[in-house]
């Protein structure tokens, strides 16, 4: 994923294209580009307030030794991290560091949620837990100063969308994301209600220009809520190893079939990653 | 109807059309001569300094496959590689060599898909895996320093049942049936020695498909083997692909290391990115083959081009990371492969058999391989889920067999 991001502070700008943007909402129905992308980071800055407070929470348990605890809330704290994982995919070596996986970074520098998971679920090399949860407290926190300032863009934003879903179908459908806790679903609802703000945002555009285009994808996001929804109970998500192989292709080909209309939204937006 | 009367009504079919000319029992070999029209390019020679396979221009289809021995002993290894020599003599050289013979008893010697075809420019070409060097045939001290143990790269998926194996061999022919039963011919060799532990099936464009002999497209639609070394400059081959026996490993010399990955391609994500993007990944264009900012295939590629921060070619580009320096060069022979869907996600199961032969692995696949893992931007759209690298023994003469610098 690389989506075009650069940090930079631009607070006049911004703010002047803010009062633009409410100028235009009361105009119109239609969101400036700066409304828009003011929006999503609003979102995305109460995703990562929410992330650090869940964090917080997480490392109060592994600290305490309450490791059932823990395991407890180990797939409901990264929803929120997995909802706007394209901005942290933006920021260098930030989503790596939070949520990269054993062998996707050099083992001495392997931290995150998934070096937890794995001392979690397996028990191995326990000793490095308190280490390994200062950093991912250290590391959130930091995803949420970066928020303020990261440029976001329309395109980026569209793009940021089919990466979610991509994602959805490269990692979390085939079990390799959560090897250890099998809590792959969690991430998959995540990734998706990631992408659907995105497409909401944009929608009122995407209608104008290609209303076809709009209704296929908002039908094809609510097939892979429903089939999604066969596996939640409350807030809780089916474990991956209770899916069938059935199971996991109809959910792959429903992700597929969103996908393939959301990289066209990304088009129509002028997106060229 | 009961077993022994099928039994006898299939005896009787099969002697009837020869119980007039020759005694049940007796030996029958049926030689077919070869067409006179078929001329010297379908058949690539067996025999010499280099096993072929390697040097030969790239045919359109290929097996790769991988057997692990069931034996301990050294005398069963050099058995199974005089019987698989044969065999691959016998085949490559085409239909005059091509019987089918034994008793009318006994199951066919020759298996028969490919009786009367032509060979198809089919070659057969055999290497050690570093597992046969563990100890069970004595041969801990003759591993190549350069045979290593592939390290483990960023972003690995290997699945063992796709990966490595004690002995290799690349079928290659110009004709499926035809590369397939060469296989076949050495599974059946092999029962009672080795079983095979994986194998996977390869194509490429054909030259009726390809007639501009155009740079053979991979699945991603991309020109792949632009800068690929020229397997016909002799030179070249020996300071790129031969082994020369000069680290001490002399069984080796005129051999090659074979690397072998195979890459999953995540086609659907592919598909739905845009052109832009597919050709910033790669770092040439689509159409042409271009390399990006220039007109021409043949360009070099301009990585200097650009203003500072943002290049022409993006730094995380395929062919940029490729080429590194371009110190280290490689003989890619790839295929691409489709074998169904995979059945967790129902996608195609489609990708690209990464295939190429080097003089020392520690100097060239290697340190290119660690660069891409970390930092080509293709990575999100692929995978490496298999992996082996075998030492590909050097040719051997008439009389002799594929193997014996080391075994004998």
């Amino acid at each position: 994923m690389r989506m075009v991001c650069k940090i930079s502070l631009a607070t006049s700008a911004a703010l002047i294209a803010l009062g633009l943007s409410a100028f235009a909402e009361k105009v119109g129905s239609m969101k400036s580009d700066a409304g828009i992308t003011e929006a999503y980071r609003a979102y995305a800055i109460h995703e990562c307030n929410a992330l650090v407070i869940s964090t917080r929470a997480l490392a109060r348990a592994l600290t305490a030794g309450n490791l059932d605890q823990a395991k407890r809330l180990y797939p409901s704290t990264r929803m929120a991290f997995e909802r706007i994982e394209p901005i942290a995919e933006a920021l260098g070596s930030l989503d790596p560091d939070i949520d990269g996986r054993d062998g996707d970074v050099p083992a001495a520098q392997w931290r995150g949620f998934h070096r937890i998971e794995r001392i979690l679920w397996t028990g191995k090399e326990s000793e490095t837990l308190q280490t390994y949860t200062t950093r991912l407290l250290d590391d959130v926190t930091l995803l949420r100063a970066k928020l303020d300032n990261v440029e976001i863009t329309i395109p980026a934003l569209a793009l940021g969308a089919v990466d979610l879903l991509n994602e959805v179908a490269t990692s979390k459908i085939t079990g390799e994301e959560e090897r250890y806790s099998h809590t792959d679903l969690y991430d998959f609802a995540a990734n998706v209600e990631g992408a659907r703000k995105i497409f909401d945002l944009l929608e009122p555009r995407v209608k104008a220009k290609d209303p076809a285009l709009a209704a296929a994808t908002e039908a094809n996001f609510q097939k892979v809520s429903q089939a999604l929804d066969r596996y939640k109970k409350g807030s809780d998500y089916a474990l991956y190893m209770s899916l069938s192989t059935a199971d996991t292709k109809t959910l792959a080909q429903a992700v597929d079939a969103l996908a393939d209309p959301l990289s066209k939204v990304a088009a129509l937006m002028g997106a060229a990653k | 109807m009961k077993a022994g009367a099928l039994a006898g009504r299939r005896l009787a079919a099969l002697l009837a059309p020869f119980v007039a000319g020759v005694a049940v029992g007796a030996v029958v070999t049926f030689v077919l001569p070869r067409p006179s029209s078929a001329g010297s390019e379908g058949t690539v020679p067996f025999y010499g300094e280099h096993q072929a396979g390697i040097a030969t221009p790239s045919q359109s289809f290929a097996f790769v496959a991988a057997f692990d021995l069931t034996t301990n002993s050294r005398n069963d290894l050099r058995e199974l590689m005089k019987r698989w020599t044969l065999i691959a003599a016998r085949l490559t050289a085409g239909t005059d060599e091509q019987s089918v013979s034994g008793s009318p008893l006994s199951p066919p010697s020759d298996t028969g898909e490919t009786f009367g075809y032509e060979p198809c420019r089919l070659t057969v070409t055999f290497g050690a895996g570093p597992s046969l060097f563990d100890g069970r045939f004595g041969l801990s001290s003759l591993r190549p320093a350069a045979l290593v143990d592939l390290p483990p790269f960023l972003g690995d998926r290997l699945r063992p049942e796709l990966s490595n194996g004690d002995l290799g061999v690349q079928i290659c022919a110009d004709d499926t049936q035809v590369a397939f039963h060469a296989l076949r011919e050495l599974v059946r060799a092999a029962r009672g020695l080795a079983v095979l532990r994986w194998s996977q099936q390869g194509f490429r464009p054909t030259p009726e498909a390809n007639a501009g002999h155009q740079t053979a497209r991979n699945l991603q639609g991309f020109k792949d083997g632009t800068l690929n070394v020229d397997s016909s400059d002799a030179s070249l081959m020996n300071t790129v692909v031969w082994a020369d026996g000069s680290d001490g490993t002399l069984w080796m010399k005129g051999g090659s290391y074979l690397v072998f990955r195979r890459i999953r391609m995540h086609i659907e994500v592919w598909d739905r990115s845009s052109l832009h993007d597919q050709e910033n990944t790669i770092g040439r264009h689509k159409e042409t083959g271009a390399p990006l900012g220039s007109s021409r295939e043949s360009d070099t590629l301009p990585l200097f081009a650009g203003q500072q921060g943002s290049p022409v070619i993006p730094e995380d580009a395929h062919v940029r990371l490729a080429h590194g320096d371009g110190s280290e060069q490689i003989l890619r022979r790839p295929y691409s492969f489709a074998n169904g869907i995979d059945p967790r996600t129902g996608e195609l199961d489609a990708g690209l058999l990464f295939i190429c032969f080097q003089r020392d692995p520690r100097e060239q696949f290697i340190p290119i391989q660690e660069r891409l893992a970390k930092s080509d931007a293709l990575n999100e759209y692929i995978a490496h889920v298999g992996s082996a690298i075998f030492a590909c023994f050097p040719g051997t003469r008439k009389g002799g067999y594929i193997g014996e610098t080391l075994l004998n």
